[in-house]
């Protein structure tokens, strides 16, 4: 049996049965406990699990962050919130030295289980410094674990995965996302995990592959139905999931049947997660491709606040339709 | 904490205003102090002078091409990682920056893997990985280490986190350069300290210069730097490093303040290094004067002091202190030996200890591709 549950239903579900499951699992960030949540994905918690598991912070990302990175290194599995992904800036060191170094530097002798969790997209008329959307920057540092899941069900099996890893795991959620439903399996029917490393085709086609993750599915899997229905072409949707580890398999398994390929990207087109994909596409799959790798990103130039266009500076459903209909 | 803070003799040796005869406080009667047995007082001297030798000879294969990158030498301040991690019980743990050598030596770390880590040989404590400023031993409660001015100072207030989170009466020692208290992190971190309520002890070890910039010329302050915790209502202190025991009976009530009441303290602790910000250093002799080093050197040293302290107090004899020193020397030229015969890591190792799931092979780790080297 399954329900529907919120994007942010799901979460929460997630990290109640983890608080749940394992007592070393405490929940920190700005405002996540009394105020229940900037966004309100631990609305509760607090109130159920009380001071010591949920965790008010002040607004000291370097601070806190950090103090959560030292707590795991003695084996404390702290999930902190970033209020928006985007005030990673002001814990950069932490987060690329600490936390995903501090494996490497002492040898293997340390590991850092920490979750580091919280939305990390554009479109909310706040204005660039609110809307940037790291998932390719922290993917390119080895020692971290980045994933964006894409729908409730995804959000909830892939934080309790994240949470029982002994990695960092940097998890990137979207705040457009978290009032948008789906099914999401019945806790009763059984501990629901989605692992790390592992993409999903969200629909099956055979004449494109439209490859993302997060947001972008949701648009993608809009313009695979604009493309069917107007177009009659059939597209393939993969969704990444988890963007470190990779399941290049899966992108490959796509790519060597529909031949053509579309990467959706809430990212900038400099470097970032298409960036890799496209690059890895060319190198092993290059005798299967029909047309060149084609992209649709964020456009470049710093989020636009106005509410009116901003939009249109993101991918979206019309702008993936016209890049496929490009592929001829 | 004290309503009048007791003029550092450190710093009055800087300012050129104290002298050997300055009179001095003495420590040796606090409990702390008194507790401790001739045995004890003479592993302590044994203690400073191993990581002395220890680095003396790593300088000199440093100067000879054998250790690359940089070489921060903790040459004058031992007596601050001896006499504070000297107070450390089991749940006690420590974490300081990139001038490490001495408390790793002080947690407990062998001179053989930390020598062939300087000579980046797979038999290293970080199997080569880390090098001189990252030396980590958890099984020592000791988290290295860290190269990242005050980068290691949210990690410290972790540690105390975790400690209290995880029901154990111990407390964090958190050590940092006078030139890591301007930065952001450590701010933070004292805020959360207190805040929280974290057992957590930073302790300022003040050899006066960030680099070859003096503290008067780095920092704002009024009395000195540890005063900054008023700003945080937290207890502070200023030590003599030169005084072994005075280190050590005011470490001792700051981490059983951190360890019984969970209240953080920054202590600082006045001391100083011969030898530049690193090896490196090309300007070490340009920003003091070769006379304010000697007079530290002459007056001051730590070790020297606490060698006469010895013999006046008829704990040892000068003969025994000197084979105690021999044996150092010794135990840091074979670990020289050991390092240069030890094997260079291979490149496959490159690709190991960069996640705990890959390393030990878990299922988590057969999903998805984790390295894209092309």
């Amino acid at each position: 049996m399954s329900r529907t549950l919120t994007y942010r239903e799901a979460l929460r579900e997630g990290l109640d049965e983890e608080l749940a499951r394992d007592p070393n699992v405490v929940i920190m960030g700005e405002e996540v406990a009394q105020y229940n949540g900037a966004y309100k994905v631990t609305e509760g918690l607090w109130k159920k699990w009380g001071d010591k598991r949920i965790v008010d912070t002040p607004i000291s990302e370097a601070g806190f962050i950090g103090m959560g990175i030292g707590a795991s290194m003695l084996g404390v599995r702290p999930v902190m919130e970033l209020m928006f992904w985007s005030f990673h800036s002001v814990a950069f060191d932490q987060l690329v030295n600490n936390a995903a170094c501090v494996r490497y530097m002492s040898g293997g002798l340390i590991n850092c289980p920490i979750v580091m969790r919280g939305p990390a997209n554009g479109g909310t008329n706040v204005g660039a410094t609110h809307s940037h959307i790291p998932e390719g920057l922290f993917a390119a540092f080895p020692g971290l674990k980045v994933c964006a899941p894409a729908t409730p069900a995804d959000a909830k099996g892939l934080i309790k995965a994240a949470i029982r890893d002994n990695d960092p795991v940097y998890f990137m959620e979207n705040t457009r996302l978290y009032g948008m439903t789906g099914e999401v399996p019945d806790p009763t029917d059984g501990d629901f995990v989605i692992p790390l490393g592992v993409a999903d085709l969200k629909r099956e086609g055979k004449d494109v592959s439209i490859i993302g993750h997060g947001r972008s599915i949701i648009h993608a899997l809009e313009a695979a139905e604009t493309l069917k229905e107007k177009h009659g072409i059939d597209a393939d949707v993969l969704d990444l999931r988890s963007i470190r580890p990779l399941d290049v398999e899966a992108i490959l398994k796509s790519v060597m049947k529909t031949n053509r390929v579309v990467l959706v990207d809430e990212s900038k087109g400099f470097g970032g997660v298409s960036a890799m994909v496209s690059h890895l596409i060319q190198d092993k799959a290059f005798d299967y491709l029909d047309a060149p790798i084609k992209r649709v990103t964020t456009m470049d130039a710093p989020a636009i606040y106005s509410q009116h266009i901003e939009d249109e500076q993101l991918p979206n459903p019309r702008r993936i339709v016209e890049k496929v209909l490009t592929l001829g | 904490m004290p309503s009048t803070a007791p003029e550092p003799y450190f710093r009055s040796a800087i300012m050129s205003s104290a002298t050997a005869d300055t009179p001095r406080l003495d420590f040796a009667g606090s409990p702390i102090n008194k507790a401790l047995s001739a045995d004890q007082k003479i592993e302590l001297f044994r203690n400073m002078v191993r990581i002395r030798r220890f680095e003396q000879t790593a300088l000199k294969y440093y100067n000879g091409g054998k250790i690359g990158g940089f070489l921060h030498l903790y040459i004058g301040q031992e007596s601050v990682a001896v006499g504070t991690l000297s107070l450390c019980g089991e749940h006690d743990h420590n974490i300081t920056a990139y001038r490490c050598h001495g408390h790793a030596l002080m947690s407990g770390m062998e001179m053989n893997p930390l020598m062939a880590e300087l000579f980046g040989k797979a038999t290293g404590c970080s199997k080569g990985k880390g090098g001189s400023m990252h030396f980590f031993a958890p099984d020592k409660n000791y988290w290295g280490g860290h190269g990242i001015v005050a980068g290691q100072t949210p990690l410290g207030l972790g540690l105390g986190y975790g400690l209290k989170y995880l029901g154990k009466e111990g407390c964090a020692l958190c050590y940092l350069g006078d030139g890591a208290v301007n930065q952001g992190a450590f701010h933070e971190s004292l805020n959360i300290a207190a805040l929280f309520e974290i057992p957590v002890v930073y302790i300022i070890e003040n050899n006066g210069y960030s680099m070859g910039t003096s503290q008067k010329r780095s920092s704002a302050y009024r009395g000195c730097l540890a005063q900054r915790a008023e700003a945080y209502d937290m207890d502070w202190d200023v030590i003599d490093g030169s005084d072994l025991y005075e280190v050590r009976a005011k470490a001792h009530i700051a981490m059983e303040r951190a360890r019984k009441e969970f209240k953080p303290s920054i202590l600082e602790i006045t001391t100083y290094r011969y030898y530049g910000h690193s090896v490196a250093d090309a300007n070490a002799k340009k920003y003091r004067s070769p006379e304010e080093i000697e007079n530290y050197k002459t007056h001051f040293d730590p070790i020297r002091l606490w060698r006469k302290r010895l013999v006046e107090e008829g704990v040892a004899t000068d003969e025994q202190l000197d084979a105690i020193d021999k044996e150092a020397l010794a135990d840091a030229v074979a670990s020289v030996k050991f390092a240069e015969e030890s094997p260079a890591p291979t490149i496959e190792s490159i690709m190991d200890d960069v996640y705990w799931e890959t390393d030990n092979g878990t299922p988590a780790s057969k999903l998805g591709q984790h390295f894209f080297t092309d």
